[in-house]
């Protein structure tokens, strides 16, 4: 098994080492008022690189991806992503958002609309695609995260489970260069976890960059290429999914990691 | 006595029959305890009481024909027996039109009619060209004004001539239907990063709001004129319009600004995320829901302002109450004051009761949340 992972990891190393960096995050700081929540994060993304996030809670792991497009502002430092830098510029706020694809914890789908329409809303008004063309497309997205039979349904009438799918449907209809998961499993039953689990392994085969804060330590060996951990605002140690779990440096993340994998 | 099911077996019974059905229901409702039958007795006997009576007044012993007063209660057993509707017929255009002049009301019939199409327009979701229905909405309130004030080839009619459910009407469809964008905006720019904005709109709200319509009418009918420049002349009616409108938005933007902070931040984050700049966002995600959670507020503001609307007394305007307490002092029909009152009692109650219908018929369709 051990062997096994290794291999796996290995190989998805080798997969994205001569592809070029499609997030770079440079000596970042951000405080809530005067709460310093991240601390001078460094971090550099590689296109086709996957990354999994975690820590306890109130480490900034949120908050990190969060940075990412924008829904919150650092103050210091530097975030490029997909050659845009990140600055108070509303267009460039814009362009990146509809490059950066994201998923929440609480899903987020818009009650008022049916699944369709909520996949296709962003294509036909941010990309200005034909309704007809956005419709065809949501329809291939809702497929490939298997309830097309849902599309004519309130989101209110689905599951978690379903609902987090049409979540990744939606936020893949705008052809993201990359997606960002905030906790995507966390406010689901648990025999909905792997449904959601499922769509995000088909996803990650297919190459995309996502960053992933997660405590789904099985999603994390079998996709991730890194691994971070962070505590307290930082960035307390990263490895591969092998190394960090069977030979952890800090004695933070050892603890961590003893909490959430023996209990 | 039941019968036992193997587990996963167990087929969906239909409920006891003592649950349903109207036995079952006067049991529940009228007959629940002691007390609750012997209320609803006690109501009975009330109703028992009262209903003929006024049924005998309003209908049966009342007189539809009649010259005057007097004509009215002759034709009756005796004196106030029943109800004297000659009084409202013989006022009845009157009532309807003010002095608006006869040969010319076709104009605000017409002007009606096109009111009811576009409110058709506006809330029949199913219409094919609703873009062209939304455009003509839009056009209505150019097109009512030059119909009913006239100019541009049409006779002009002075607005002091609007008087009764005309005026009523203009003054209560103008100002609801502009209160509401105005209100939508204030609500927006209270919520806004802005400093500047969010201080302009705060202040502005809490002084409509803290300042009684009746001096905001004064100010309108008095004090304008001081601030414009001398000789123009604005026209009392467009001055009562605005100030009812500004007014009635206040109070829209705190319900609209309530059913903002209904709604989640995830709401705000999902729009963000996929790249909606401000206004699309309102547009398609946040107003939608936000006004649908502020249905009832708004409906509720909506027909406390149409009431106000009667305030317009006070600085001398004839809306369907003022005009019909004038006709109270003629001589041929003093005294008949109950007609009169039940009369614009049921002018408003018909229109406040439309708005409260059509306002719960709006929430069903809109609810999608718990649809199962």
């Amino acid at each position: 098994m051990a062997s096994d992972i290794s291999h796996t990891t290995s190989d998805k190393t080798s997969e994205i080492e001569s592809s070029g960096t499609i997030i770079s995050i440079d000596q970042m700081h951000k405080w809530f008022d005067d709460f310093h929540v991240l601390k001078d994060i460094n971090l550099e993304v590689r296109r086709g690189e996957r990354i999994v996030i975690c820590g306890p809670s109130g480490s900034g792991k949120s908050t990190l991806i969060r940075c990412i497009n924008r829904l919150e502002q650092h103050q210091q430092g530097n975030i490029v992503v997909d050659g845009t830098e990140l600055t108070h510029d509303l267009k460039n706020i814009e362009i990146i958002r509809s490059e950066v694809g994201m998923v929440f914890q609480q899903f987020n789908l818009f009650p008022h609309l049916t699944v369709l329409e909520n996949v296709c809303l962003a294509p036909i008004w941010v990309r200005k695609m034909p309704k007809i063309e956005a419709e065809e497309a949501a329809m291939q997205y809702l497929e490939r995260v298997q309830i097309p039979e849902q599309a004519h349904k309130f989101p209110g009438q689905l599951s978690g489970g379903q609902q987090q799918r049409v979540a990744i449907a939606r936020a893949l209809c705008m052809k993201p260069k990359i997606m960002l998961f905030d906790e995507p499993t966390s406010a689901l039953d648990p025999e909905m976890i792997k449904e959601v689990l499922d769509v995000m392994i088909e996803l990650a085969e297919s190459g995309m960059t996502m960053l992933v804060v997660t405590h789904e330590m099985g999603f994390a060996t079998r996709v991730a290429h890194r691994v971070i951990f962070m505590d307290g605002g930082e960035i307390i140690e990263q490895n591969t999914p092998t190394d960090f779990f069977e030979n952890p440096q800090h004695d933070r993340t050892k603890l961590f990691l003893s909490q959430i994998l023996h209990h | 006595m039941t019968k036992q099911y193997t587990p996963g077996t167990h087929p969906d019974l239909p409920p006891p029959t003592r649950t349903r059905g109207p036995i079952a229901w006067m049991r529940l409702n009228l007959f629940s305890s002691p007390l609750n039958a012997l209320l609803t007795i006690l109501s009975v006997w009330l109703l028992w009481l009262i209903v003929p009576g006024i049924m005998e007044w309003i209908a049966l012993d009342s007189i539809w024909t009649a010259s005057d007063r007097k004509d009215c209660w002759a034709q009756m057993n005796e004196p106030r027996d029943g109800a004297c509707w000659a009084f409202i017929k013989s006022s009845f255009q009157l009532f309807l039109f003010g002095w608006y002049p006869e040969d010319l009301r076709w104009r605000p019939m017409l002007c009606f009619l096109l009111f009811l199409i576009a409110v058709v327009g506006i809330l029949k979701d199913d219409l094919p060209g609703k873009r062209y229905w939304l455009w003509y909405a839009v056009a209505f309130p150019f097109i009512a004004t030059w119909l009913l004030i006239g100019g541009f080839g049409l006779t002009p009619v002075p607005t002091t001539k609007f008087g009764g459910i005309l005026l009523t009407l203009i003054v209560g469809i103008a100002s609801l239907s502009f209160s509401l964008p105005i209100g939508i905006l204030l609500a927006l720019g209270r919520r806004s990063k802005l400093p500047a904005l969010r201080t302009v709109c705060v202040l502005f709200i809490e002084f409509i709001r803290g300042v009684p319509l009746i001096t905001l009418l004064f100010v309108a009918s008095t004090m304008l004129m001081y601030f414009l420049p001398p000789g123009s002349t604005f026209d009392i009616l467009m001055r009562v319009l605005i100030m009812v409108t500004l007014f009635a938005s206040a109070y829209i933007a705190e319900v609209v600004r309530g059913g903002l902070q209904g709604l989640s931040s995830g709401q705000y984050e999902a729009a963000d995320s996929l790249g909606l700049n401000y206004w699309r966002a309102h547009q398609l995600i946040i107003l939608p829901q936000a006004l649908k959670i502020s249905i009832p507020g708004i409906i509720n503001t909506f027909i406390g302002a149409f009431k106000d609307s009667t305030l317009v007394i006070i600085i001398g305007m004839m809306d369907i109450l003022g005009l019909g307490r004038a006709r109270l002092n003629d001589p041929e029909w003093l005294g008949l004051a109950p007609e009169l009152y039940i009369f614009v009692s049921l002018f408003f109650f018909i229109c406040c009761f439309s708005m409260a219908r059509y306002s719960l018929s709006l929430e069903k369709r809109l609810a999608t949340e718990h649809k199962q």
